[in-house]
């Protein structure tokens, strides 16, 4: 086990080195940077911002050096945990990420809980009564879910969520927690506010998980280790927990890997609509003001939570299914 | 081959038909004995020939047999049906829309839909509108529109008048035409699903939007389709650390999320690129990220497929690894990487939709349904205006199409099971 668990940490390192390269070309991409657009729009307003202080902004963060050299400079800053300088908010990357990442791991790790609770129930039923008007029901209520635009279910959940239940409309906690420092009651009321945005996030995640589920179950249940458990007399509800629904649990956990994505892009789109406090909307602004070191931080930071996030579900899987032969990979 | 004799009846054989109860009873009455004897000349292939239906089954290509398949699963077929219809429908659609879908209609902003009606006063008069009085609430800076009842206005249909505002179109943005299927009155107006900020038409940049936003669709999944096949392909027959290289990069695109990777890409976009420019590129970012589910699968069937015999057989024949992939295995696992696509093509459309939303995707003067909907971004736009979020429903109905179509393909793909 510790073997298997130190050589998917050695390859998880390649895979973020392959990401960072990815991000800086992509930081890279749109002509021009943050400096030159900054310069143009002073002097269109008639300001000069002085020769020295651009001088300074340009050798401190190897604006116009050759690429590779630039790339390395932010890579060694990443791994000394240094994440650059927010050219916009003048200040350092790390102290305004900081909050917003922390939201994005709740926003994300109650989703995840959120898809579990709600498929695992409706998975199971539609499987043990296949074909009955509640599995229709479910199964196209599901569909419903993967095709509707999360950025929709946002907008119109967001508009029902205020006219009935008066909960406050945008953001994740009320304007009088906005700067309280962390209490019980602002946690409370971060709960609070936190439902439109993980049913959200989670529809379309929590449909493929439904239908995922489903089907294997289904193949279970026609196996014949199950017929022989029925003939037998093992009571219904034994015959279905005992074996069957343990199997099915596999892509339970080992669906992580494709959930986990899918949800921190939802959640960056669906933060946006309904202006949460996490990372997403503040990574469109970054974006679109050419802000590259912030813009960097948090595609790094998303695809790594990513990565981790697979990594601890391949773990999980393993604890949990032995017949999956750790380092099978190693042998190959 | 298949295994005809066991669908064949005994009785059909000659001489086959009598049991052997039959025949102890028969000699215990001494009695002559009564048989059958077929005069017609023996058959030797009595039991291989097929009738002609079995023959339509048995001996159909693998392509029929799929076709054959696919039409038991009503949903795809409809699904399929609906999509075709809709395809067609972007070639013409200046015809369908009632007006020019960057027609201003300044005396008509954010006008609520306009209802149809059958009846005016008792009498049947056919598909009518009434016109709207607008009156401006100073109060709340608004219009506010009511229905005029006194007179009805018939709608006209295929109609070739500029009697109204917004009539005349170029077809295909280069032909002169005012032809269309439906237009309102002379003078009239006629709003089905309302206006919007401009008091544009929503009814018929709905239409014109199903032209980009299907496009989109279309075209991503038939780069990364090319890609996926191409990549997967050369990973999937040479193994080795060809594959290992490619798998590692299909782990590293795949564990990106693909939305803020998407964001990040159009924003990359130089500001300067025209419009149609910076739809192309949209197209080909959404087809270069998603290849890595094609290429995975593509991989995993060419891995099982080149161990079979006749693999084998064309390798020790002499073919060339390009002949053996293209000849042999490709048609092998065509249908499933075909369904596969179908499948893809709704995560393309709801992302050309949701990055047109907010506004890092196409930009107007191009229509897409995405764009559309970036009218609706704000709050007061549900609340107020929620005719604004129709754009909605047709995306939401062609990826739901999409997915039926995929589910039924993938049924269909592999007919011998």
């Amino acid at each position: 086990m510790l073997g298997y668990i130190i050589h998917r940490l050695l390859v998880m390192i390649p895979t973020l080195l392959v990401i960072s390269v990815f991000v800086f070309i992509i930081i890279q991409l749109p002509p021009g940077d943050y400096l030159t657009t900054m310069v143009a729009e002073l002097q269109s307003q008639g300001e000069e911002i002085s020769r020295e202080r651009l001088e300074y902004l340009r050798r401190e963060f190897g604006i116009g050096e050759p690429l590779v050299k630039q790339y390395f400079v932010w890579l060694a800053g990443l791994l000394q945990g240094n994440l650059g300088y927010s050219f916009e908010y003048e200040l350092p990357v790390s102290d305004v990420i900081g909050d917003r990442a922390f939201l994005t791991i709740v926003v994300s790790f109650s989703t995840i809980v959120f898809v579990y609770i709600v498929a695992f129930p409706i998975g199971v039923y539609s499987a043990v009564r296949q074909y009955s008007p509640g599995d229709y029901a479910l199964t196209f209520l599901g569909f419903i879910g993967l095709a509707t635009p999360n950025f929709l279910l946002a907008l119109i959940l967001m508009y029902l969520a205020n006219v009935y239940f008066g909960t406050s409309i945008g953001g994740l906690v009320d304007d009088e927690f906005r700067n309280a420092p962390m209490s019980w009651d602002k946690f409370l009321n971060v709960l609070e506010n936190l439902w439109v945005p993980v049913v959200v996030i989670g529809t379309s995640g929590t449909a493929g998980m439904i239908r995922r589920l489903r089907a294997n179950l289904l193949d279970e249940l026609h196996k014949q280790y199950v017929v022989t458990a029925r003939a037998k007399g093992v009571p219904p509800k034994k015959a279905l927990i005992k074996y069957p629904l343990r199997m099915a649990l596999n892509p339970f956990i080992a669906d992580i890997g494709n959930l986990l994505p899918e949800i921190i892009s939802g959640s960056a789109i669906v933060s946006i609509v309904l202006s949460l406090e996490t990372t997403g909307p503040m990574l469109l602004r970054s974006l679109q003001s050419q802000d590259m070191f912030l813009a960097g931080s948090f595609l790094m930071f998303l695809a790594m939570l990513t990565v981790i996030g697979t990594l601890i579900s391949d773990l999980a899987l393993a604890v949990l299914d032995p017949r999956i032969r750790l380092g099978a990979e190693v042998a190959k | 081959m298949v295994d005809t004799t066991q669908s064949q009846p005994d009785a059909a054989r000659p001489g086959a038909s009598q049991t052997a109860s039959e025949a102890s009873e028969t000699t215990r009455a001494s009695e002559p004995l009564k048989h059958y004897v077929n005069k017609g000349p023996f058959d030797p292939n009595a039991a291989v020939t097929l009738t002609p239906e079995q023959e339509e089954y048995y001996l159909a290509s693998q392509w029929v047999l799929m076709w054959m398949k696919f039409k038991r699963h009503k949903l795809a077929v409809i699904s399929g049906v609906y999509l075709v219809l809709v395809y067609l429908s972007i070639a013409i659609s200046e015809i369908l829309a009632p007006y020019n879908f960057s027609h201003r209609h300044t005396d008509f902003l954010y006008a609520p839909p306009q209802e149809v009606y059958w009846f005016h006063e008792g009498s049947f008069v056919g598909p009518f509108v009434y016109d709207y009085e607008v009156t401006l609430n100073m109060e709340f800076l608004r219009s506010e529109y009511t229905e005029d009842r006194s007179e009805p206005r018939p709608l006209r249909f295929f109609c070739t008048t500029s009697d109204y505002a917004g009539s005349d179109y170029k077809f295909w943005g280069v032909w002169d035409a005012n032809f269309r299927i439906v237009c309102p009155a002379q003078n009239s107006h006629f709003f089905y699903l309302g206006t919007d900020r401009l008091g544009r038409d929503i009814q018929s940049r709905i239409i014109q939007g199903a032209r980009i936003s299907l496009t989109v669709g279309l075209v991503g999944v038939i780069i990364s389709f090319v890609l996926g096949m191409v990549i997967g392909g050369v990973a999937g027959y040479y193994g080795g650390w060809v594959d290992s290289i490619v798998q590692r990069v299909i782990e590293v695109i795949r564990s990106f999320p693909a939305l803020p990777l998407w964001m990040a890409l159009s924003a990359a976009m130089p500001v300067t690129w025209s419009p149609i420019l910076v739809f192309m590129g949209i197209t080909v970012i959404l087809g270069l990220l998603d290849w890595p589910g094609l290429a995975r699968a593509v991989r995993s069937k060419l891995l099982a497929l080149r161990e079979e015999d006749f693999a084998v057989a064309a390798q020790l024949m002499g073919a060339k690894p390009k002949r053996i992939i293209g000849r042999h295995l490709m048609p092998s696992f065509m249908s499933h990487l075909i369904a596969s696509a179908t499948l893809a093509i709704p995560s393309m459309i709801l992302g050309e939709t949701a990055l047109s939303f907010l506004g890092l995707g196409l930009r107007p003067p191009i229509t897409s349904w995405g764009v559309l909907l970036n009218e609706a971004q704000n709050f007061n736009a549900v609340a107020l205006y929620p005719w604004l979020l129709y754009p909605a429903i047709p995306v939401i109905m062609v990826v739901l199409a999409f997915q039926f179509l995929g589910d039924g393909l993938r049924d269909a793909a592999d007919p011998y099971k």
